[in-house]
């Protein structure tokens, strides 16, 4: 009984699983709905009238979190998708482990060396190798404004965080909502490291990038946990657990005046039939102007074999091709992680963020942004989320905080 | 043949029990192997850490926050749905009408998941959307429930939704005993002149004591287990005042790849099932036969 | 079986019960009420647009459509396929099927055993099964994939249909095992009188009288491997992900306008099938806890 039944339930499943074919690309990723979805179906197309598969391995949630868990389990079984879409410090994790392929053959061919920033191209090759293709450049540290509030109030967006203040005043004194804010750790971050960025793009290297334990307890960092509960000051009530684009919506709606946020939030502008630059102001967060933080999704290659790879080199070529990248950008609300992308098609605020990118390539202030993984790996990138969000979240107090900060990072290095 | 007829009862348990031997006492095994271990991203069986990842766990801030919220969530849970639950289940008890349709409307949380129910939680909890916006509108202005935005109140809402999903569950279960309580008790009780409430509190309700133990431990194992609630719900917020040890476990093992130190939590929770689980597991096979 | 004097109250108590009843059911449908009314509404409705400032989301739609529904069972886009649902729900359907048939019938042979063929060490035997009942999911993961890499069966539907059935076993045989031990164990020795081996005693004495329990075996396997979403997401290969899996993917959208009507409706067909379970089940999951799961 126990054997027939075993057999009857292996034959009756094994006829509904069907393997990979070889031109095929299985692809992990994270971008499920609205803009990201229409941008990924750009490259799927683009595969397929070239005689290469699609197979989706989508799992949305977390942003990311739920993506990567599934990932583990696929590696660990010994069957990796083609590709997965990751977060820069996640593509340096998985080539460590060694489970990543090697894409030097398409990237030396397209001539990627010349097209992306050397700090995004610190995060695609690993060892001198190209071991993922990167498709855009988000960046996070924008200040978003409602065009009919600054209006009528007659302000301008602030490039100062004096000016931040008084502006946050005047809406509150005209009954609005000043600071639109979402309450997720990772939000509450975006603000952070963009008011830490303000502060000098020297701190947001040493204490962010090279976590130095010094730079951690500065007086500088203190300053900006103080920055960060004058904003908290601005925020309404009910932020907590709110959705960031729910957040953006406040904005649109011309009930809140600003919000702190990455350049992802225009998807949401366009949504509402508006014009990003026009009817929701866009511009850099306070004292970060010629500073440039980044964050960018990556399809990182695994070690597949042999006859998958011709598919796999295929994808790579294609993701980082000039026409896709423009498209899927355009879909996305990033902007192209080649530099070579003519920006005409773009809107004002991406047109703004290539030449910015351009500017601080040069005076070297071009980083990775903590709160979206590339400032350090996950373990230390939580140890700072831990201590903001707390912070944010409490009445802890700026100095306990900046103690906390250096304490947290400190043990988890 | 003779011997295979003779043991055919214990061979038919075999493959269930290699399958629990690996899949339960085997990963749990690996499990412990692994909170020793160095492990970042993946499993790795080559640096050895020792214990250590155990104070690690014990002193990190979360993991604070995450024993206090479960000592919260498991007392107001368990507890909730008992209270409820046995309430529930004497009051349908009373030969009600449409007892049927009501029984279902109070199980059927049983069925959902909370990625099904999670947004309409969320927006019932949130001030601005769902309860107190309502009441507001209808007319009661001083109606206040904001709960979920506030660090210290948020885990209550967590209990709220638990207690809304499981508590139908206890019901049938009480349900159920009620049923099966022997009726010559009771009509002796009544003969002895007792009033309902003094038959309720000294006839009936000891005679569920079993039912108290199922439901015990059902819902404690619900409680250690709850995850998908919290993700759901506060998704750990605000700030992480909602952890608790299942998604410190989540989210050392997959989040931060800290997978050594999720497995040191983890060990920590299979800890705490045991300490629930075995006394009862004890007392519930010894007085079987 | 009723007992009069506790169970016969008089008029005032009889108000004030249905009055705590009635209560208790608005606070059980609130949530569900939500989820119904909201995807019945259209989208300015729902975020309170000009003309519906006084609505909340317990106010029933002004005019219910259901135009969410079919845009969810259908045209939904989810990642790059925009087919709505329909196509997981049958995935879900072939899953469910094939883990509650072999996990319930796994579960009533142990019991069986357990209950009816005692042996030394049995109630050790079983007390280690059902501690199975309390292990965390997200602890097994890793484990469990490096397993199923190892028999060949990642990525694939009996793949995932064999998690569930290991994880399904430890609860099956604990209803059935409860179940069985409170029939008597005349009706066994009076069999075996009668020439009945160990599979006939099974299938013609026992299971003939078993149907309480199975449904309540049934429906707890059927929420739980319909309602899994972290088995589903990590094992399930391309093209047999589960319905929640998809649901998850058209709900938990981390950038996007959402359209929460047709994330509710979304969310109110992957709930139908579980619902439904209990709605025409519920009655014999009660009558099949009395019978066994809580010995009185």
């Amino acid at each position: 009984m126990k054997l027939t039944s075993k057999m009857a339930f292996i034959a009756c499943t094994t006829a509904l699983a069907t393997p990979t074919l070889a031109d095929e690309v299985e692809v992990l990723h994270w971008w499920t709905s609205g803009g990201e979805a229409a941008a990924v179906s750009v490259l799927k197309d683009d595969l397929e009238s070239k005689g290469t598969g699609w197979v989706d391995m989508a799992v949305a949630g977390g942003g990311g979190d739920a993506a990567m868990t599934t990932l583990r389990a696929r590696v660990t079984a010994g069957d990796p998708p083609t590709a997965a879409q990751m977060l820069g410090m996640s593509v340096r994790e998985w080539a460590d482990e060694g489970f990543l392929g090697n894409l030097n053959e398409v990237a030396a061919a397209e001539g990627w060396d010349d097209v992306v920033p050397t700090a995004v191209q610190a995060f695609g090759k690993y060892d001198g190798n190209w071991v993922a293709a990167p498709v855009n450049m988000h960046r996070p540290h924008w200040i978003w404004g409602s065009a009919k509030i600054f209006e009528e109030l007659n302000l301008e967006l602030p490039a100062t965080w004096d000016e931040f203040f008084a502006a946050a005043d005047a809406m509150e004194a005209a009954g609005y909502v000043a600071v639109a804010q979402g309450g997720q750790a990772w939000q509450e971050a975006t603000v952070w490291e963009a008011v830490v960025l303000g502060i000098s793009p020297d701190l947001y290297k040493s204490a962010i990038i090279d976590a130095d334990e010094d730079a951690l307890r500065s007086a500088e960092i203190v300053e900006s946990f103080e920055i960060m509960r004058r904003i908290r000051g601005y925020v309404d009530p009910n932020f907590a657990g709110r959705d960031w684009n729910l957040a953006t919506a406040m904005v649109i709606n011309g009930e809140a005046g600003m919000q702190i946020m990455g350049d992802w939030a225009k998807g949401e502008v366009i949504n509402a039939g508006l014009t990003p630059g026009v009817e929701v102001l866009c511009g850099v967060s306070p004292g970060t102007q010629g500073a440039f933080l980044f964050n960018t999704d990556f399809f990182a290659m695994f070690d597949v074999g042999g006859d998958k790879a011709a598919a796999q080199q295929n994808m790579a070529a294609s993701a980082m091709s000039v026409t896709f990248q423009e498209a899927f950008n355009l879909a996305k609300g990033s902007i192209p992680a080649r530099t070579d992308v003519p920006g005409d098609k773009f809107d004002t605020c991406a047109q703004k963020s290539m030449a910015d990118l351009a500017e601080a390539t040069a005076a070297g202030t071009l980083f990775g942004s903590l709160a979206h993984g590339h400032g350090q790996p996950a373990a230390i990138q939580a140890a700072y989320l831990d201590v903001v969000t707390q912070h944010f979240n409490s009445d802890m107090s700026a100095e306990d905080a900046a103690a906390a900060l250096a304490d947290s990072v400190m043990a988890a290095k | 043949m003779r011997t295979l007829r003779r043991y055919l009862p214990q061979l038919t348990l075999l493959p269930s029990l290699i399958l629990v031997a690996v899949t339960v006492y085997g990963f749990i095994a690996l499990t412990v192997v692994l909170s020793l271990t160095r492990s970042k991203m993946l499993p790795r069986f080559d640096r050895w850490e020792g214990f250590s990842n155990y104070a690690k766990v014990w002193n990190h801030p979360r993991w604070e926050v995450a024993m206090e919220n479960f000592a919260i969530f498991g007392v107001l849970y368990i507890g909730g749905t008992m209270l409820i639950g046995l309430m529930l289940a004497i009051l349908i008890d009373q030969r009600v009408r449409a007892e049927g349709a009501l029984r279902t409307i109070y199980l059927y949380p049983m069925a959902l998941s909370f990625i099904v129910t999670g947004v309409a939680w969320q927006w019932i909890m949130a001030p601005d959307l769902g309860l107190e916006r309502a009441f507001q509108i209808w007319g009661w202005e001083s109606f206040r429930f904001d709960w979920i935005k506030q660090s210290d109140m948020a885990i209550y809402c967590v209990v709220i939704a638990g207690v809304w999903q499981a508590s139908g569950f206890v019901m049938a279960l009480f349900l159920a005993a009620l049923r099966g309580i022997n009726p010559e008790i009771l009509s002796a009780a009544r003969m002895d002149g007792a009033s309902a409430p003094r038959i309720y509190w000294h006839v009936i309700i000891p005679a569920l004591r079993p039912a108290f133990l199922t439901a015990i431990v059902v819902q404690g194992h619900l409680a250690i287990k709850s995850y998908d609630l919290v993700v759901a719900l506060t998704r750990g917020g605000p700030g992480y005042s909602t952890e608790l040890p299942s998604t410190f476990m989540y989210e050392f093992t997959f989040s931060r790849n800290e997978m050594a130190l999720g497995a040191s939590s983890a060990v920590m929770m299979l800890i705490l099932v045991t300490v629930l689980i075995v006394p009862y597991l004890y007392s519930e096979l010894r007085n079987d036969r | 079986m009723t007992v009069e004097a506790a169970r016969t109250p008089g008029t005032l108590q009889r108000v004030l019960i249905y009055a705590v009843l009635l209560l208790a059911a608005l606070f059980f449908l609130m949530p569900l009420a939500a989820m119904v009314f909201t995807s019945l509404k259209t989208m300015p409705e729902i975020t309170g647009a000009a003309g519906f400032e006084s609505n909340t989301i317990l106010t029933p739609p002004q005019a219910p459509s259901t135009e969410a529904w079919g845009t969810a069972w259908q045209s939904a886009c989810i990642a790059v396929a925009c087919e709505g649902l329909r196509g997981y729900f049958w995935n879900s359907i072939v899953m469910v099927v094939f883990a509650v048939f072999f996990s319930v019938m796994f579960g009533a042979i142990n019991g069986y055993v357990l209950a009816k063929w005692r042996f030394r060490g049995d109630n050790i035997i079983f007390g280690m099964l059902l501690f199975g009942c309390f292990i965390p999911f997200q602890i097994v993961l890793i484990p469990m994939a490096r397993l199923l890499g190892f028999l060949d069966m990642a990525g694939t539907l009996h793949g995932l249909i064999f998690v569930h059935l290991c994880y399904g076993i430890p609860f099956t045989t604990l209803f059935f095992r409860n179940f069985y031990v409170t029939i008597p164990d005349e009706l066994i020795s009076a069999g075996r009188i009668d020439g009945a081996g160990f599979w006939s005693i099974f299938f013609l004495i026992l299971m003939p009288i078993s149907l309480p329990i199975f449904v309540v075996a049934i429906i707890w396997q059927f929420t739980n491997v319909w309602n899994d979403f972290l088995f589903g997401a990590s094992f399930a290969g391309a093209d047999a992900r589960p319905l929640m899996v998809a649901l998850n993917n058209l709900v938990n959208t981390s950038t996007g306008t959402k359209a929460y009507n047709v994330d509710m409706a979304g969310a109110m067909i992957a709930a139908l099938p579980t619902i439904l379970v209990y709605v025409v089940g519920g009655r014999y999951f009660v009558r099949g806890l009395t019978s066994g799961a809580v010995k009185g």
